[in-house]
């Protein structure tokens, strides 16, 4: 090869890549274009669906600012231990109603975990072969998530009365809802070599899913099972706003009747638990995670 | 030869590793007392909790009757001559969603470099921040629709406000750690050309951090779509309010249409997002050999994409 030829040859493949590129980013600015339409249009849209006001905003700013300085009030640096004292005066039963709200959360993580981990198994493609079965427990598990847990409880109310029993109804079942599909998404990454080792020695479905399966998503369900633990924690403190048991309840009647002072406290209450809770969650996962990959 | 395979293996050699080897075999007697106690006492709780809550009680038993009853009432669903009322509430609580994702998302952006240890020297302001991120998130949606209904009055801006702020306090934690997560490489070259601090950000650390960012901000505007059709229990706007007033009255076949349209719009927003994140904000699979994905237009990639994930 002669060196123009070279040259040539280096100058073609110059010019096509600006082609390319010159192709490439005019292709990109269409769509950056059509996209950046689309998300004004929207966004347009949505301020006018909304009745979105700047100027309500900036009025209601300063008055929620306000609001919730009113809540935090009630101390003094001269008096601070009598003023705490006094600040809380409804602890007991504030904390009677979070102890509620607890049992709540546990009871619901306990039994939804239960419930959506047995079903997670017919509702995994790979373990299931009767796809009826998959697909109605697939789709059941789905509707019991996407309805809103509290929506569960505004439903359950009707028949069994105000109080925690329907909160723990509606946190149960929307938990099996969300743990089932969670988990049968971890059902279908596993190895299947397993499940074809139990079969071949003659082991039948369940014995598949006992040895085969779950030793393999344990770790994951647990992991899971802490997460919702912490979300259910959160979701048990405003079941009280419809009636459905907890420390919500307290909370509803302070703001309504506008004791600022005590919508700060047990705001303060329902804060710090919700915290620890996440706290102990996320090391907990980070336990199990560990031993996950120590196994593995 | 006892060592030279495991068919090999007699009840001898089994007992004599047994021994030598007892935790292969099985757990030790104090673990599984501590496991077998531990369950134990977390069984007596939970059914102490049933006890509690009532699951015990007559009540129980015989509301679950009363439970079928009003499922077979709400069944099938009615109130189809207020479907436009429905459907504008509908559209107000994706509205609220949208605007409020949007204002947290961006909220977001400046404070998850303030809590970013490799972007905020000053420790106390960095973890000032992401404490504040955590208050922030650990009061629920409906608390904060609740404190803003006080303050603002009724309607869609408080719930807005409330979607905003949990908005900002998740996604600062999300953000951070992603920014926490950048190669350095590119912010030192940045640096080496003489860029500034603002252009280190810009040229040296948004590039790398924009696709994780916006995936955040999509998922988070998924799980605020949630939220708004339950903020309208406390009066701060969307489908919620609409759902209270007709279980409250007992019209339950209204409430299931109102669900079941919940349940739509959750799924469609749900796939939609799903769709903008797996194809458009995972980067530039054009220039990477795949050509013919690019091209073509994009209501054609929506259907192609319906097509292969619809079997």
């Amino acid at each position: 090869m002669t060196v123009e030829a070279m040259t040539v040859e280096k100058q073609d493949a110059v010019a096509r890549f600006e082609a390319t590129r010159s192709a490439y980013n005019r292709h990109k600015r269409i769509y950056t274009l059509l996209f950046w339409s689309a998300f004004a249009v929207c966004l347009v849209l949505s301020i006018i669906q909304s009745q979105f006001d700047l100027i309500k905003l900036a009025n209601g700013l300063p008055r929620s600012t306000g609001f919730i300085i009113k809540m935090y009030s009630a101390l003094t640096w001269e008096n601070f231990g009598a003023d705490l004292v006094d600040w809380f005066w409804g602890f007991d039963e504030w904390a009677k109603a979070l102890a509620t709200s607890l049992m709540m959360a546990f009871t619901a993580t306990v039994l939804g975990t239960t419930f959506g981990g047995l079903l997670s198994f017919v509702a995994s493609r790979n373990l299931m072969e009767k796809y009826w079965l998959y697909f109605i427990t697939r789709r059941t598990l789905e509707i019991a998530r996407t309805v809103p847990d509290i929506v569960w409880a505004l439903i359950f109310i009707y028949p069994f009365g105000v109080g925690p029993l329907a909160g723990v109804l509606a946190l149960t079942v929307h938990t099996t809802g969300a743990q089932g599909k969670l988990f049968s998404e971890v059902n279908e990454n596993i190895d299947l070599k397993p499940i074809e080792g139990i079969r071949a020695s003659g082991g039948n479905w369940f014995e598949e899913i006992r040895f085969a399966v779950v030793p393999q998503v344990l770790p994951n369900f647990l992991s899971y099972t802490f997460w919702r633990m912490a979300l259910n924690v959160q979701a048990a403190t405003v079941m009280g706003f419809v009636g459905a048991g907890g420390i919500g309840y307290e909370l509803i009647n302070a703001v309504k009747l506008l004791y600022f002072l005590d919508v700060g406290a047990i705001l303060l209450m329902i804060i710090g638990t919700v915290f620890a809770i996440d706290m102990l969650s996320e090391k907990c996962r980070h336990y199990f995670i560990g031993q996950e990959t120590l196994g593995g | 030869m006892a060592t030279s395979g495991i068919e090999s293996l007699g009840p001898e050699d089994i007992r004599s590793h047994k021994e030598r080897y007892p935790r292969v075999f099985s757990r030790t007697p104090r673990e599984r007392i501590t496991s077998w106690l531990s369950w134990s006492a977390g069984f007596l709780f939970l059914l102490y909790c049933m006890w509690d809550i009532g699951f015990f009680s007559e009540k129980f038993y015989g509301s679950l009757g009363k439970l079928a009853v009003m499922l077979g009432q709400m069944f099938p669903p009615t109130g189809w001559d207020q479907f436009p009322t429905f459907a504008d509430a509908i559209l107000e609580t994706l509205a609220m969603a949208f605007v409020g994702s949007l204002i947290g998302g961006i909220a977001a952006i400046p404070l998850g470099f303030l809590a970013a240890k490799n972007m905020m020297p000053i420790r106390p302001v960095q973890f000032g921040t992401r404490r504040f991120a955590d208050v922030l998130r650990s009061a629920d949606y409906l608390i904060w629709g609740l404190i803003f209904v006080r303050a603002i009055g009724l309607g869609p801006l408080p719930g807005i406000m409330a979607i905003a702020i949990i908005d900002t306090g998740i996604l600062v934690v999300l953000y951070s750690e992603a920014i926490e997560n950048i190669d350095r490489k590119q912010i030192e070259g940045v640096k080496a050309s003489g860029g500034s601090g603002l252009e280190v950000i810009r040229f040296g650390v948004l590039p790398q951090v924009m696709p994780i960012l916006l995936t955040n901000a999509l998922y988070m505007f998924e799980s605020n779509v949630r939220a708004a059709t339950i903020l309208g229990i406390v009066g701060a706007g969307g489908i919620g309010f609409l759902l209270t007033d007709n279980l409250r009255a007992f019209e339950f076949s209204n409430a299931c249409l109102i669900i079941l349209m919940i349940i739509v719009l959750v799924y469609v927003i749900d796939y939609l997002s799903r769709i903008l994140r797996e194809r458009y904000i995972r980067g530039d699979d054009y220039l990477q050999g795949d050509e013919t994905q690019g091209e073509g237009s994009l209501i054609g990639n929506i259907m192609a994409k319906f097509k292969k994930s619809g079997s």
